[in-house]
């Protein structure tokens, strides 16, 4: 195949992946989008294997054959609410394929076109350099990541004096050895660049706690785009680079979203906002002689059944109880009996931004009862119940009148508008940023003490009678 | 006597000859090596005609990005999962690289590198695609 052709249908490539992240502007086109992904990787590789450089196919077809299965029967098995650790353990290998790749590049060099051993050129190393950071970085970062959403390490973000400097060090040492790397070629370089690069996305993320986990992962997201990036410069193959840049920005712009939702900038995530000090205040938090109004599934289905519009926010703390079946079948019977029902999710309600919609979706919620925030914040003063299903601090009146609050100026659904809020919760732990919730306290609020999905199938019990 | 030292300085003029002779072979040679460098260097300068291949790449990275910027925004925040598994699948176009590398009929170093790659990319890929099907065939229209 001549350089050209192929140097065409990589751009074809790179246009169906284009029209794939155009399909997800709506469901109805988001499958056609996906198939178009699928093709246009199909066509990238089809043109890779048919270049002049591949010559033997048994390696190829091997280890295709061996990813490809293991890809597939994660795929198949995995559970929706397992989501957002499978993709951050997808990215870790992302990262790694990269370290791969460049370092493929920098031992045979004539393979890629780039120059012999020990004569590269140094935008090519300064490239390659740069890509295997940044795939190292993902690497490790994403395997954290995946241990704190897996619950293998803790997710209690890990502190200690000096870890910023720690931070820094490690980042000027990177780049010293990429300087180094450039200069001399130097094999042994390239690999402290990459033990450096490996240990700082470790340091990275272990202070961030677990709930921030959907903004490092939705940046984690984006490193793996710039990583292929590049790769790609160093490669000089367009689709490569057209692909990561696209990747790398939809990371960012989802990490943008969830940290506009919280109302921190992303540095305030990175380098440490709340969490540490939540935890212990969460311990002291005192909740003591003030008295809650706690009702039973029995209560919460009559006042259900008596309304005439309910508006279901969902958290968390539903994936975890997988309570999102139990719920919609609430939904259904209420809908049944003439009440209007409608969901609102929160930008950062789940542990992975869109994370509730799937779980809705997985339960057969028909996509246009879900609503966003910005949607369905106005309706909450006509709507005479809010059900509050595993969420707490998307709720909390604090962050719009208390400015003591951690969480002052995060956008909240306004729940307590609503004429009865309905709070679905294990006990009166505190939420993630480890405050109070006034909510919990006011009158028009009733407690329903329970497993969520014990709750939702309590309610639906009592409904049908 | 006289015999004797004519041939002494025979035989040094002789040595001094060849040693020259030496040093103009190397002369020509490095003359000629630095001709082949100019050509090269001039042959390198026409066929780049000024843009390197990497502010080629830059041009079409910068591009990519807007274009990328416009089109995520665009998608509807309830695809957002699906878009991240999507975006972790084409990532792994990367597996381009890995193909390249794993290409060459000898078995070295770099092969068995190019080799781990394909399969890590393969499992993204395969997954990826795989996962945002199922999530996006939830989204399907319910009549």
């Amino acid at each position: 195949m001549s350089e050209n052709l192929s140097a065409f249908l990589y751009l074809v490539a790179s246009v169906c992946f284009i029209l794939s992240l155009r399909g997800l502007s709506s469901p109805e086109s988001a499958r056609t989008g996906n198939i178009l992904g699928m093709v246009g990787m199909a066509i990238a590789i089809f043109t890779t294997l048919a270049s002049p450089a591949v010559l033997s196919y048994t390696t190829i077809i091997v280890g295709i054959l061996i990813g490809g299965a293991i890809g597939t029967v994660i795929a198949l098995k995995i559970q929706m609410t397992a989501l957002p650790q499978l993709v951050a353990a997808f990215h870790s290998l992302v990262g790694l394929a990269a370290v791969f790749v460049a370092g493929a590049a920098l031992y045979s060099p004539g393979a890629y076109g780039i120059g012999t051993a020990g004569n590269i050129g140094a935008a090519s190393l300064i490239e390659m350099g740069l890509g295997v950071a940044i795939g190292a970085i993902t690497f490790t970062g994403s395997l954290i990541a995946f241990g704190k959403l897996q619950g293998i390490v803790s997710g209690t973000p890990v502190r200690f004096k000096g870890q910023h400097m720690l931070n820094l060090a490690i980042g000027i040492a990177i780049v010293v050895f990429g300087v180094i790397l450039v200069v001399t070629e130097s094999h042994t370089a390239f690999w402290i660049l990459v033990a450096l690069a490996l240990v700082l996305g470790v340091t990275l993320i272990i202070p961030i706690g677990g709930a921030d986990m959907p903004v490092v992962v939705s940046m984690l997201n984006s490193y793996s785009g710039w990583a292929a990036c590049g790769i790609g410069f160093t490669l000089q193959n367009s689709a490569l680079i057209i692909t990561g840049a696209l990747v790398g920005a939809s990371g960012a712009i989802l990490s943008y979203i969830m940290c506009k939702g919280m109302n921190r900038s992303i540095f305030n995530v990175i380098f440490g906002g709340f969490g540490a000090e939540g935890e212990a205040a969460a311990g002291a938090g005192g909740d003591g002689d003030r008295s809650v109004k706690s009702g039973s599934a029995d209560d919460a289905s009559f006042i259900m059944k008596n309304a005439s519009s309910v508006i279901i926010v969902p958290g968390y703390g539903m994936a975890v109880a997988q309570a999102q079946h139990a719920l919609r079948e609430m939904a259904d019977i209420l809908k049944a009996e003439g009440v209007k029902v409608r969901y609102a999710i929160h930008p950062v309600a789940g542990r992975m931004p869109g994370h509730m919609n799937v779980l809705l979706a997985e339960a057969s919620v028909p996509y246009d009862d879900v609503l966003e925030m910005e949607e369905i914040n106005r309706d909450f003063g006509s709507a005479d119940v809010a059900f509050v299903i595993g969420a707490n601090d998307i709720t909390n009146p604090a962050a719009k009148t208390d400015p003591a609050s951690p969480i002052f100026g995060m956008p909240i659904l306004e729940v307590e508008k609503a004429k009865t809020v309905l709070f679905v919760k294990r006990g009166m732990s505190a939420g993630y940023a480890g405050i109070q919730n006034e909510l919990f306290f006011k009158d028009n609020t009733m407690m329903l003490f329970g497993d969520a999905k014990k709750m939702c199938e309590e309610i639906v019990m009592h409904l049908d009678n | 006597m006289a015999d004797q030292s004519v041939a002494q300085n025979a035989n040094e003029l002789r040595d001094a000859a060849l040693g020259l002779a030496e040093k103009a072979a190397k002369l020509a040679d490095s003359l000629a090596s630095g001709a082949s460098d100019a050509a090269g260097n001039a042959a390198v300068a026409v066929q780049g005609s000024g843009v390197s291949p990497t502010v080629l790449g830059l041009t079409v990275f910068v591009l990519a990005c807007f274009v990328g910027y416009y089109v995520v925004w665009k998608v509807t925040p309830a695809l957002h999962s699906p878009l991240m598994a999507v975006t972790n699948a084409i990532s792994s176009v990367i597996i381009v690289g890995a193909l390249l590398a794993a290409g060459p009929v000898e078995m070295n170093f770099s092969k068995m590198m190019g080799f781990i790659a394909v399969v890590l990319a393969s499992v993204n890929i395969f997954g990826g695609f795989i996962v945002a099907q199922r999530m996006l065939h939830m989204f399907k229209k319910k009549k």
